[in-house]
């Protein structure tokens, strides 16, 4: 009894310090002279692969960083599992540890709530790939001009906003006049793919380009494409535009194959991804295109290095998100270099030093998803896209 | 011709959604119990096809074997192991232990083999065969002639074998099977066995016809799959097949003349309303509960 006693008032005493440690930590954290960076994302579940993308990636940009001396980091990736609630109490979990910076959520749907709390608690937040505009709010939704939620200025994404990538398909194929007669077939429970959508086909009317059919499929229709790809191929469409990611695409493409129809394929940064899926038949994705910011196969050193590094470490070759996570990192590194922020400093004043310098106009970033990106008020980045064509199996840019 | 098409891929869909309903109408109807790990198994049995052809190269007629003698080991597990020690525990408690597995076996595979989709082979290959100009690939004709072998095999097996009538015995009453001098327990491994082994045949077809697996393919498939059976009479093998395939064809033509957007909608407005009609499925009987 008496033993009891003494190891709860030990334990007591132990967390009172513990706080009372917390509490030093988060006025001079940077005893160990590293900022602690967090974030959250898909470790588990059926989303997993791109967070654990995004964390490898993050993770050997933060080795080489510490590598180099001056600036250290000190990450931590919690798991998700792609929703919101979970995404909450990650974060929570990292705020707790002491997280200066946030690499905010790898998907969509969490980043909108992790976004509104690190707004209020003021820790910048800027996102590998959650791409949705209510990630970043205060954008008017393209259809219906309603501004939906309050712009959270201390949010910024490394990826392309999701109209960006529908207003910017639609134009490349107008451009490269690769087809009049246009299917679009998306997942209408997803918000990035309803988001590249909506905008693909306000873009698509204003240039002309004839949508023939749009069909849809959600999370628990997504095995059978019959009916959509009939009614794309009665239709006379030439080209199907494909706002999704790989898994569903490749489905649209053997199935295609199977009923003897033969579109081209368009694509974006979802079908990142498709080639490295173990098994898949490369020829049936012969021809496809797609608009990507990142191309393992580039030529340039530092995507070289880079892609040797991650498949060296994880045995595969690195997807879009694991290149976002990697530059998201250094994107922070440069910023806080900038910015003149150090270790020792609260998440806020980072945060508002980080806000300056990324509106401020001067502060452009070259990482291996684009060269001289640059971020405005809007939170989201400016860099252009990649038309990629794949030929042979592998990645050929089209420009 | 777009009609007959139409009625076609339907006819596929729903033999694939039939063969998994077979399963979970045949551990319903014995063990009286929602098996909501049976689309799990579906996604173990495709694992294990996928490695038996992809790492060790063996022919599609070995691999479906094999990975049904799996999961028939793994039903059996799984049944000796998470739901015999609950045998007297109320319904509930059952069907939340089923649940309990269904996430274990998923975070165990994502575990083991990785949430990457891979790319399965198929067990019959991809041709199409032309039917006056209809293309139809021969997963479709392998799965719906399947499907009836399965039928017909268990109608047979439950109706006219000494352990279908054990089977049969446990499900009207297990305490007076056991005074019967009938083995209850290995009765219902038995029961989970034959239910896992097909399931492990549903999965190799199911991947076969839509060739991505990861540890997420069978809980979809395997949740339209018990509506289907539930449609058909849960406990019915006729009724399992019968509510398969008419969910598939409901399905595509919901999607081609309604609305892809609505397909779902559509689907469960007419199980809700054949419910109401007939509350015990289209084949099911309806029997009084005893108290």
């Amino acid at each position: 009894m008496n033993k009891r006693l003494t190891r709860i008032q030990t334990s007591i005493t132990a967390s009172v310090l513990c706080a009372a440690a917390l509490t030093a930590c988060s006025q001079n954290s940077g005893s160990s002279g590293s900022f602690k960076i967090g974030g959250t994302g898909p470790l588990t579940g059926g989303a997993a692969i791109y967070g654990a993308a995004a964390k490898n990636g993050a993770s050997i940009a933060a080795e080489e960083i510490n590598a180099l001396g001056g600036i250290q980091f000190e990450l931590q990736y919690q798991d998700d599992e792609h929703d919101a609630e979970k995404a909450i109490n990650a974060y929570n979990a990292l705020k707790d540890w002491g997280m200066q910076i946030f690499l905010g959520s790898v998907t969509s749907t969490p980043s909108v709530a992790t976004s509104a709390e690190s707004n209020s608690d003021r820790i910048f937040f800027l996102t590998p790939s959650a791409s949705s505009t209510e990630v970043l709010g205060g954008v008017e939704d393209p259809l219906t001009g309603i501004v939906n939620t309050a712009r959270k200025d201390n949010v910024f994404q490394m990826c392309f906003v999701d109209p960006n990538q529908g207003l910017a398909s639609a134009q490349y194929i107008f451009d490269k006049k690769l087809a009049d007669k246009v299917a679009v077939i998306y997942k209408n429970d997803d918000v990035y793919s309803m988001g590249i959508y909506n905008s693909f086909k306000i873009k698509a009317e204003d240039l002309g380009l004839d949508i023939v059919s749009a069909t849809t499929f959600t999370e628990s229709s997504q095995n059978d494409f019959s009916v959509q790809l009939t009614e794309a191929k009665n239709a006379g469409a030439e080209l199907i535009f494909l706002p999704m990611y790989y898994t569903p695409a490749s489905l649209i493409m053997a199935q295609a194959k199977s009923a003897g129809y033969a579109p081209k394929f368009f694509g974006v940064d979802g079908m990142d991804g498709i080639l490295t899926m173990d098994g898949f038949d490369k020829s049936l994705a012969e021809g496809v295109m797609l608009l990507t910011p990142f191309n393992a196969d580039a030529a340039d050193k530092l995507t070289a290095d880079f892609v040797k590094s991650y498949s060296e470490r994880f045995g595969e070759v690195p997807n879009q998100f694991a290149a976002d996570g990697y530059d998201c990192v250094y994107a922070y590194y440069n910023a806080l270099k900038v910015s003149g922020c150090t270790s020792d400093m609260k998440a806020s004043e980072i945060c508002e030093k980080l806000i300056t310098t990324f509106t401020g106009g001067g502060f452009t970033f070259d990482g291996i998803t684009g060269n001289a990106m640059k971020w405005d008020n809007t939170g989201a980045v400016t860099k252009s896209p990649k038309g990629m064509i794949i030929q042979n199996g592998v990645y050929v840019g089209m420009d | 011709m777009t009609f007959v098409l139409y009625l076609i891929n339907g006819v596929s869909l729903g033999s694939i959604y039939a063969i998994i309903a077979l399963g979970y109408t045949m551990v319903y109807g014995i063990a009286k119990m929602l098996n909501f790990a049976h689309g799990d198994v579906i996604m173990v049995g495709a694992y294990v096809c996928f490695f038996a052809m992809s790492s060790f190269r063996l022919p599609p007629i070995i691999v479906v074997p094999l990975a049904a003698g799996v999961c028939a080991a793994l039903g059996a597990l799984i049944e000796a192991f998470a739901y015999r020690p609950l045998r007297q525990a109320g319904s509930l408690a059952v069907l939340i232990t089923a649940i309990g597995v269904s996430y274990l076996l998923q975070n165990t595979a994502l575990l083991l083999w990785k949430s990457n989709p891979r790319v399965f082979t198929s067990i019959v290959g991809t041709d199409v065969i032309k039917i006056s100009g209809l293309p139809i690939t021969y997963v479709t004709i392998i799965t719906i002639l399947t499907c009836v072998a399965i039928m017909a095999g268990l109608t047979i097996f439950t109706g006219k074998t000494k352990m279908g009538k054990a089977m049969r015995a446990c499900a009207e009453d297990k305490n007076a099977a056991s005074l019967m001098g009938i083995n209850v327990n290995v009765t219902i491994s038995l029961t989970f066995a034959i239910g896992s082994s097909l399931a492990a045949i549903a999965g190799a077809l199911l991947c076969s016809a839509y060739p991505t697996l990861s540890p997420a393919t069978g809980s979809m498939p395997g949740i339209k799959a018990f509506t289907a059976a539930v449609f058909g009479g849960i406990g019915s093998i006729p009724g399992a097949m019968l509510g398969g395939v008419l969910l598939g064809i409901i399905e595509i033509f919901a999607k081609a003349y309604i609305s892809t957007q609505l397909s779902d909608a559509i689907v469960f407005a007419v199980l809700i309303i054949v419910l109401l009609v007939k509350p015990a499925g289209l084949l099911g009987k309806h029997a009084h509960e005893k108290v």
